[in-house]
């Protein structure tokens, strides 16, 4: 059995440990907000959080996360408050949608870390999201718009 | 009440009149509260197929076109909301379930295909809307007592004129005994208030917050998941198997022989996909085992050397070729491509004795049901289909043998438990249906004045529509060619006195389809370029000699000068950049982009693309600026980085990192500019593909002098 925290949850999941977290997360815990792309850490669909940082899930065992945190897009915000949710429905960012799970929970760890990002900043952050709709440059001016939010208190 | 499916025969021939202009369907007047209104209260009013107005107020618009990213869930509403003058705060959507009366009003089936939803729909919607609102209105003056001429309608709300005022939803239960109305004066375009305007999606909320529901999302009662060791060559069958060591993996249920492979179905995907990669399939490779792509482009160089099935010919092409100033020739060349949506295929089956339920993002849900029942050995209407929303479509969804569908119902016959079959990402870009990989032999010449005199040019590729339901339907035996292997080809808007499109239909066992842009997606790239190459042979500027040839094709011209303008054509840029321009008319729009490129290292980078497009009366700019752009960008992920490409019957890429998708740190700045005019709607979803390859082609020529005839972009085999 392992055991760890997923969206202020705790969980116990019995599966093989070798078992991506990508699928406990999806078919163990019903989280099915986070999405499943190539399976090798290429397109950043399945991104979450580990203790804050962004995580391949597909590729990450889910040995690694015992006992810590990892935090999902149902974790986000319970109610489309987080700016970053609020920024992409101001810019109409989504097309299909399956990437931007992903994308939002890359931008999260990009603007934690940097709340006030440079292109480059984003580049560095999001190359490894791909949107096959392209959508990068809502993508680009949400996070930004959303850094705005944070600097002028709008942040939760 | 709904009913029968048609049957293929009825099928064919309605596609028939469909293809001849005739419009089905315009509108439906139905007034029965089907079993797909589940949802519905007693009192909710259901006046047609495409609208419910609840007692709180609640208006869905029942959607017949899937939610693939263009936008459908909120510009067929606003359609229906403009005339319904609903609170566009109180509008939801619901995707249609299967059934004839949604079927397209142009393809007579259910479908979504060829960016034709809107404008297809834009009278549909707004009759259903306006009956609607007839009906509203007629429930108010009875109350009233009052000539429903002298009722106004806004916001959600009958008024008299008094001012006093009954809500839609205080009138849907007396609505619904109204008779609907069985002709509805529609609003003066001046009057809208919805329509032309930038509404913000209705689907995104749930976008942002993991709560949509895509088919790989689905979960049912007791259903498992499947994998499937599908055949590493088209066209292999399986010898036989040996599961002995997949079959005592965790997890693992059953494993079943379907035609296309072997399934292995398990509690969840992981370990039916581990179970799969341990399965020891010997396989029969079949003919195809020595097919390489290499030997392919070899064998259609040859075969443009001689000439192909005429498709249009204009005074004697030949003949003015031999005699011009200044001639060219040049062979363009495009790879096979995959559509590869971001979320790969899958479909959810229940089949039980007298029904089958099925759970996916289709495109093509008319054909799928069609086939899915002939696997069930059901008749037709007890298969209904959940259309989900789809992670990307691009073509792909649209598969006219619904490959994804009757692969799950076949799982889910054999192994009697509802399935949900999965592909991973290798499977998905392995599998086939592809865009077809094309070669375009163009000849031309300009006379002394530098005038287009001659312009010949030979297509050889594969026929995506031979074999299929559609050939009949498009008139291939006749013609003797695929129209959509040369459509934006045999359509040239260029006023060129001689001009030949000649047609070579190559048979190879590689399955093709529709991807994004189809036909245009490889003859607005050989069009574009060529057109671009007989400008330098005239020694003219590539926009002034395009303009020149387009002055009977105005709106054409519209983009292409506003292109130019938008973008500063002719001024100065930093040192190692160039622009290209191109201009391309598909699925009814037109559309013209400039891109500025550098050059360094024989890496190619587009700093900045400007779009122009004409789409005749719009619904919501918000989308058509998305659309473009993500067309777009679809378009230069091919320009620059995708082939697939064959060896020894193998497909050699199998994930994103050997068929790369451009990524934001590559991605250029983009604007859209939208032509505003009265003209007939055009589709959107698309028309922003064709220009962006030879917009970037022409861009890497005017910054070194080497010419792009081969996609993707390589700096070493330019010429």
């Amino acid at each position: 059995m392992i055991s760890f925290t997923v969206n202020d949850r705790h969980v116990d999941v019995e599966v093989d440990p070798s078992t991506p977290l990508l699928w406990v997360l999806r078919d163990n815990l019903g989280l099915t907000g986070t999405k499943y792309g190539c399976g090798m850490a290429q397109c950043g669909a399945c991104t979450v959080h580990l203790d804050g940082e962004a995580l391949r899930s597909c590729v990450a065992p889910v040995s690694r996360v015992a006992g810590k945190k990892v935090t999902t897009i149902e974790g986000l915000s319970a109610d489309l408050s987080h700016p970053l949710q609020r920024a992409w429905i101001a810019e109409d960012v989504p097309q299909c949608g399956y990437c931007q799970s992903g994308q939002l929970m890359s931008a999260a760890v990009l603007l934690r870390q940097k709340p006030q990002p440079t292109d480059e900043d984003i580049d560095e952050a999001m190359t490894g999201n791909i949107c096959r709709c392209g959508t990068y440059p809502r993508i680009r001016k949400a996070i930004y718009r959303a850094a705005g939010m944070m600097t002028k208190g709008g942040a939760k | 009440m709904s009913a029968p499916l048609l049957e293929r025969r009825e099928f064919l021939k309605f596609s028939l009149a469909a293809s001849s202009g005739l419009l089905v369907g315009l509108y439906i007047p139905s007034g029965t509260k089907d079993a797909f209104a589940q949802e519905a209260s007693t009192s909710s009013f259901m006046p047609n197929a495409f609208v419910r107005i609840g007692n709180d107020e609640r208006v869905t618009v029942i959607v017949n076109h899937s939610e693939m990213g263009q936008g459908v869930y909120t510009a067929l509403p606003m359609l229906l909301a403009e005339e319904l003058d609903a609170d566009w705060g109180k509008i939801g959507f619901e995707p249609a379930p299967v059934d004839p009366k949604y079927n397209h009003p142009i393809f007579g089936m259910q479908m979504t295909g060829g960016s034709s939803s809107v404008y297809s729909g834009f009278e549909q919607f707004r009759n259903a809307g306006a009956a609607a609102r007839a009906m509203l209105v007629a429930a108010a003056a009875e109350k009233w007592n009052a000539d429903p001429a002298t009722l106004r309608t806004d916001s959600g709300a009958v008024f008299d004129g008094a001012n006093r005022r009954l809500t839609y939803g205080q009138l849907a239960e007396a609505a619904a005994k109204m008779k609907p109305p069985e002709k509805v004066a529609l609003k003066d375009p001046k009057t809208f208030k919805l329509i032309g305007k930038a509404k913000s999606r209705l689907d995104t909320p749930e976008k942002v917050n993991g709560k949509a529901i895509f088919g790989l999302d689905i979960k049912q009662p007791g259903m498992l998941t499947a994998v499937i060791a599908r055949p590493p060559i088209f066209g292999a069958k399986v010898r036989n198997f040996d599961d002995s060591h997949a079959r005592a993996m965790p997890g693992v249920r059953k494993i079943v022989a379907v035609p296309s492979g072997v399934a292995v179905i398990a509690d969840s995907f992981w370990q039916a996909k581990v179970a799969r990669d341990a399965l020891k399939v010997d396989w029969d490779e079949g003919t195809m085992s020595g097919f390489s792509t290499t030997q392919m482009m070899q064998q259609f160089r040859e075969q443009a050397k001689s000439p192909g099935k005429s498709v249009r010919k204009e005074g004697d092409p030949e003949g003015a070729f031999a005699s011009a100033a200044r001639k060219i020739e040049a062979v363009y060349e495009v790879p096979y491509l995959s559509h590869a949506m971001m979320e790969p295929l899958n479909c959810a089956v229940d089949l039980r004795a007298d029904s089958c339920e099925i759970w996916t993002g289709t495109q093509f849900q008319t054909v799928d049901r069609m086939s899915a029942a002939k696997v069930a050995g059901l008749p037709a209407e007890k298969v209904q289909i959940h259309t989900t929303y789809l992670g990307g479509g691009f073509g792909r969804r649209a598969n006219p043998q619904s490959d994804f569908v009757v692969e799950a119902v076949h799982v889910a016959k054999a192994a009697g438990v509802p399935v949900k079959v999965i592909w991973t990402r290798e499977d998905d870009m392995q599998g086939g249906w592809y865009r077809p990989a094309f070669l375009h032999a163009i000849v031309g010449g300009v006379d002394a004045g530098g005038n287009a005199v001659s312009w010949r040019s030979r297509l050889v590729g594969q026929s995506i529509m031979a074999g299929t339901m559609f050939a009949e339907a498009m008139g291939m035996t006749k013609k003797g060619y695929d129209p959509a292997s040369v459509e934006g080809a045999d359509d040239l808007p260029y006023e060129i006195p001689n001009l030949g499109i000649e047609s070579h239909q190559a048979e190879v066992q590689v399955p093709v389809q529709w991807w994004r842009s189809v036909g245009h997606s490889h003859t607005g790239f050989a069009t574009e370029c060529f057109i671009d190459e007989l400008a330098t042979l005239a020694g003219k500027d590539p926009y002034q000699f395009r303009r020149d040839l387009l002055q009977k094709h105005p709106r054409h011209l519209g983009v292409l000068d506003l292109v130019a303008q938008k973008s500063g054509w002719g001024k100065p840029l930093p040192k190692g950049r160039g622009r290209g321009i191109a201009v391309h008319a598909s699925f009814e729009s037109y559309s013209a982009q400039v891109a500025e490129v550098s050059v360094t290292e024989g890496n190619v980078r587009v700093h900045r693309l400007v779009c122009a497009i004409d789409c005749g009366r719009y619904v919501n700019p918000g989308i058509i600026a998305a659309q473009t752009e993500g067309g777009a960008i679809f378009g230069a992920s091919a320009a620059l980085f995708q082939e697939l490409t064959f060896e020894g019957g193998r497909l050699q890429q199998t994930n994103f990192h050997t068929f790369p998708v451009m990524r934001t740190n590559e991605c250029p700045e983009i604007e859209t500019h939208i032509v505003e005019n009265n003209e007939k709607s055009g589709g959107i979803g698309e028309p922003g593909v064709p220009c962006t390859a030879p917009a970037i082609a022409n861009a890497v020529f005017a910054v070194m002098g080497k010419r792009i005839r081969k996609l993707p972009i390589r700096m070493t085999e330019a010429v």
